[in-house]
Formats: structure tokens, sequence, C-alpha cells
């Protein structure tokens, strides 16, 4: 699958990049995510475990949230545009809940004599509670 | 109990992993990955990849792939019971892809407090190369509750 990178002239501060909504998150998707991440915790897969530690359920991993947002980048532009990705989890994602991930232009930059856009990206709840905060550097064409 | 600073400079233990098409495609559909160039080595060799392309937050997967991966927390006597990913970092250098051998190099670069204490931070960073070129450098930040 080839995809171009957006020009760097087309863009401006502001603009949204194409968001999505997950599926909600299940109890599979946990399992699924352990598996494919090699995390098994039982805090995000061990009912009984979790009850234990006075909690109501299971929780989501927080990288799989920021996976997530990965995925809004790479739809957006090839995965080598990326410079840099980071994330602040600052609110605990339960089981049943979609994940609303959005981004937006927030900077035009030069970094490294490259054409750079600076994104605000955010994974919300359908309630709009933000679940992670992220802030990626993507270089354009 | 505030974590002695004398931690800060601590190395972690190196180690290698080469990530699979088979754990690479497990993770595309935990995360509802839909472009085959992640999941699908047939489809990454038709497009000129060497291998399944690894997504941007697998190198995270890949440094925690250790039996002990939080053995320099438990070094500096903390209990894992209050322990939080505050933040994680990525700055990406070259892509890699499944079949590549990578290695991981890491160090406690930080650690402070807030709140008088009641909230502390452990920064670690990691440097990872293919055959001593660097392809990404980690930073993970886990907070200690009080």
């Amino acid at each position: 699958m080839t995809m171009t990178i957006p020009n760097f002239d087309a863009i401006n501060v502001g603009d949204e990049i194409p968001s999505f909504t997950t599926e909600p998150v299940s109890r599979l998707t946990l399992a699924l995510y352990a598996t494919g991440s090699g995390d098994h915790h039982p805090l995000h897969l061990d009912q009984d475990y979790v009850r234990s530690k006075g909690m109501k359920d299971v929780f989501a991993h927080g990288m799989l949230g920021m996976a997530y947002l990965g995925r809004l980048l790479t739809q957006w532009v090839p995965q080598e545009a990326i410079r840099t990705f980071g994330v602040r989890f600052t609110a605990i994602t339960w089981v049943g809940e979609s994940m609303v991930c959005t981004g937006k232009v927030v900077e035009k930059l030069e970094q490294n004599g490259e054409k750079c856009v600076r994104l605000e990206l955010t994974c919300a709840n359908e309630q709009g509670e933000a679940k992670h905060k992220a802030d990626a550097v993507v270089a354009l064409a | 109990m505030l974590i002695d600073k004398k931690h800060i400079g601590m190395k972690v233990p190196p180690h290698s992993v080469t990530p699979t098409a088979w754990q690479l495609k497990w993770f595309a559909k935990a995360t509802g990955e839909t472009n085959p160039i992640y999941f699908d080595e047939a489809a990454a060799k038709k497009a000129g990849l060497p291998g399944v392309l690894v997504p941007p937050t697998f190198f995270f997967c890949m440094d925690m792939d250790k039996d002990e991966p939080f053995d320099y927390i438990a070094t500096m006597g903390c209990d894992f019971g209050k322990m939080l990913h505050g933040e994680q970092i990525f700055t990406y250098h070259k892509p890699v892809y499944s079949g590549d051998t990578l290695d991981f190099d890491g160090q406690v670069t930080d650690i402070y407090d807030k709140k008088n204490g009641a909230l502390q931070f452990i920064v670690k960073d990691v440097k990872v190369s293919r055959q001593g070129e660097a392809v990404c450098d980690l930073r993970t930040v886990i907070v200690i509750r009080a």
C-alpha cells in the first residue's frame, strides 16, 4: 500500500487529520493485545485479581491507546515520516469504552533541515474524557 | 520514602529482540490495523519491504520483552503496586522489520518528585540499534504513587 506525504505548503495550523472511533474495547481486545504486546499483566486480564485489589473491572493497557494513536498517524502519513511521538497517560480506559482518536496541526516548523508539522493527538472516550494526550512531529514533502 | 537519586545513571541490563511476523500479526489484530504491510509478510515483500513493518509503539513491547523488565524499579525499592506508566516518548531514526535483530541499551537518566514526594518520577532512556545503527530512542516515565 503506497501513501503520499502531504505537502507542507498545503497544510495549515488548525487543520485536522482524518479521525476514527474504535470498536468498544472488549475483554477479547485486551487478550489479543496481551498476545501481541507480550504484556500479560493480570490488571488487564484477570477479573478475580483486580477485584482482590479493590477495582471494579479490568482495564486497557495504556499502550493500546497509544497504538491507536499510532494508527491515526500512519493512516495520514507513511510511518517513516514520523520523527517523534510522545504520549501522556491521563486516565484509565475501561472495558466497553470506544476510543475516539483525533489529531490536529498545532505548529509548522523546520527541524534538521526538514519541513515538519507538530500534531496534537487525543484518545478520548465518547463522552469526551481524554485518556491519552499525545504529541508528534512529522516530516512533510 | 523518596527514591535515592544515586540511582540516576543506573544501567539497565542490555537485551536483544528479533520481532517476528507472528507476534506482529497479533499486535495488528489487537490494535485494529488494516494495512497489510503491518501483518502480512507476503504483502510487505510485495511492497518492497524486507519484512513486516514494525509499528511505531511496538518498540515499547520489545523493550519490555525480557525476563524482569522492571528490575530497575525493584532495585530502587519501589512497590510495583504503586507504579503507573506516566509518559512514553519515541524518537525514530530508521524503519525496522520482522527478522531484524535489535539491541536495547537503557539507563535511568532522571529521578524527581512532585507534590512533596506524593508522586515520584523515574525516567529511563533506551537506545535501540540494529547492527550498531541507531533506529529508535525510547523514553519511559514511570510514576510511583506514595
